[in-house]
C-alpha cells in the first residue's frame, strides 16, 4: 500500500463581518476623588495626565470568565443567533489568574456554546485586534464558521495601590464580537507587528503588579500607533478620509487624542468620530476596543455601514489594528 | 540653522502642542514653572523637534532640558 501523498484542503467564504458586539464593565464606579483615599493623587492630575474621569472595577465575583460570558452572550444575542451557531470561542486577555486553565473553554459552556474550538489570546492590550483577525482567518480557511471573539480584562487584581503612576490607569470589563461569512468584505487585512526591544517598558513587577515606565510608552505610542493605523487602512484598500470612526485602545486620552491629529494630518476629515471611552472606562486592555464601539453604537455615536478603523497597543510590544464595517 | 530659527520654530511646536501662545516662548523661560508644560507635553514636543530639526532628544537628554534656551543649545549641537 503506498503513503498518502496528498491531503484534503478546507476553505471557507471569501468574506467576513462582524455580525454583532456586546459588553459588560465591573459594576463599581470608582471616581478620581474615591482614589485619593487609597492614594496620593488628584482629580486634576489624573484627568490632565491620563483623561480618566471614573472607571469601573468589578466586585468579587465579576471574574474575567463571568464578565466574558455576559458580553459574549450579548454579542451572540445582537448578532441575531443562539449560542448552537458558534463554533468556535476566542478570548484575548492577559488578567487571568494563572496560565491554566484557559478562559475560552469555560466561557462557551456558560454559554451553552457545545464543544466548540476554544482558546485563549495574548497580546495584552492590541489583543482584540489579534483576536479579530485570527477569527477572520480561520473563517476565509474552512476552520470555522462563526467565531466568538471576546476581550475580557480583570486589572484591579494587579495593580499596586502605592503605585500612583499605574493604579490609576487600568479597569475590569469584557467586550465581545461575533464574526461570520459576508456577501462582501467587512473586515479588512490586520496589520500586525511588535517591538520586543521594548519588552521591560510594560510587565508585571514582582510578578504581580502592572507596571509601565509611562513617558517610553507614551513616546513609542504617540510616534508609532498612527503610521500602523494607516497601513490597516492603506491594506483595506481605503483611503484615511474614508474612515467614519477611530477606535484605537484607551489607554491613555492624550495618546488617542496624539493619534487622531497624525491621522488628521495625513487626510483624515475633520469630523472623525474619535472613541473617548477612557473617560469614564479607564483602561481595560484587549476589552477597550469592542467596549468602547458597543457604547458608541448605543449612543449613536457610530451607525451601521460606518467605516471604523481599530487600532490596539501594549505590552510585549505588541499591536495591530485593522478597518471594519459597523455591523 | 540661526539660533534664532530654532527658537521660533520651537515656539511654534510648543503653541501647537501645549497651547502656548508662541510670544511667550523665549530662551530664558522654564518649560515647567514658566510655560506651565507637563512631562507628557514635553515628549510631544521632543517628538516634534526631532522630525523639525532632525535631532535624536532620548528621554534622560529630555529631562535635561529645563529652559528654551537649554532645548535650542541641544538641538545646536546635536543638529
Amino acid at each position: 500500500m503506498s503513503k498518502p501523498s496528498t491531503l484534503r484542503q478546507s476553505s471557507g467564504p471569501a468574506a467576513t463581518r462582524v455580525l454583532g458586539f456586546g459588553s459588560t464593565q465591573g459594576n463599581r464606579v470608582v471616581t478620581n476623588d474615591d482614589l485619593t483615599r487609597y492614594v496620593e493623587t488628584s482629580d486634576e492630575w489624573i484627568q490632565q495626565r491620563v483623561g480618566i474621569v471614573s472607571r469601573r472595577l468589578g466586585e468579587d465575583d465579576q471574574t474575567v470568565v463571568s464578565m466574558a460570558v455576559e458580553a459574549g452572550s450579548k454579542a451572540v444575542a445582537d448578532a441575531g443567533l443562539s449560542p448552537a451557531d458558534v463554533d468556535q470561542v476566542i478570548i484575548a486577555t492577559c488578567t487571568m489568574p494563572g496560565p491554566i486553565p484557559n478562559a475560552a473553554a469555560q466561557v462557551a459552556d456558560r454559554i451553552g456554546i457545545t464543544a466548540p474550538g476554544a482558546f485563549d489570546l495574548n497580546a495584552a492590550c492590541a489583543g482584540f485586534c489579534y483576536a479579530l483577525s485570527t477569527a477572520s482567518d480561520f473563517i476565509r480557511a474552512g476552520s470555522a464558521r462563526r467565531v466568538l471573539v471576546i476581550g475580557a480584562e480583570r486589572f484591579q487584581e494587579w495593580l499596586d495601590w502605592e503605585d500612583r503612576a499605574n493604579c490609576i490607569i487600568f479597569a475590569d470589563g469584557a467586550g465581545a464580537a461575533v464574526v461570520g461569512p459576508a456577501e462582501t468584505p467587512a473586515i479588512g487585512p490586520a496589520a500586525l507587528g511588535s517591538a520586543g526591544d521594548m519588552v521591560e517598558t510594560i510587565y508585571l513587577r514582582e510578578n504581580r503588579y502592572i507596571y509601565q515606565e509611562g513617558q517610553t510608552v507614551f513616546r513609542w505610542a504617540t510616534s508609532e500607533v498612527a503610521p500602523v493605523a494607516a497601513r490597516a487602512v492603506e491594506q483595506a484598500g481605503l483611503s484615511l478620509s474614508d474612515v467614519d470612526a477611530l477606535v484605537a485602545h484607551q489607554a491613555n486620552l492624550r495618546i488617542v487624542e496624539a493619534v487622531a491629529k497624525k491621522l488628521r494630518q495625513q487626510g483624515a476629515r475633520d469630523d472623525l468620530v474619535v472613541a473617548r471611552d477612557i473617560v469614564h472606562s479607564g483602561n481595560t486592555s484587549a476589552a477597550s476596543i469592542p467596549l468602547a464601539i458597543d457604547h458608541m453604537r448605543s449612543a449613536g455615536e457610530i451607525n451601521s455601514g460606518d467605516v471604523l478603523l481599530l487600532v490596539g497597543f501594549g505590552a510585549g510590544l505588541s499591536y495591530g489594528g485593522q478597518v471594519i464595517i459597523c455591523p | 540653522m540661526a539660533n534664532e530659527e530654532i527658537t521660533s520654530g520651537l515656539a511654534s511646536i510648543v503653541e501647537e502642542v501645549a497651547g502656548v501662545d508662541a510670544e511667550e516662548v523665549s530662551v530664558e523661560k522654564s518649560f515647567v514653572d514658566d510655560l506651565d508644560i507637563d512631562s507628557l507635553s514635553m515628549v510631544e514636543i521632543a517628538v516634534q523637534a526631532e522630525d523639525k530639526f532632525g535631532v535624536k532628544i532620548p528621554d534622560d537628554e529630555l529631562a535635561n532640558l529645563k529652559t528654551v534656551g537649554d532645548a535650542v543649545d541641544y538641538i545646536v549641537k546635536n543638529a
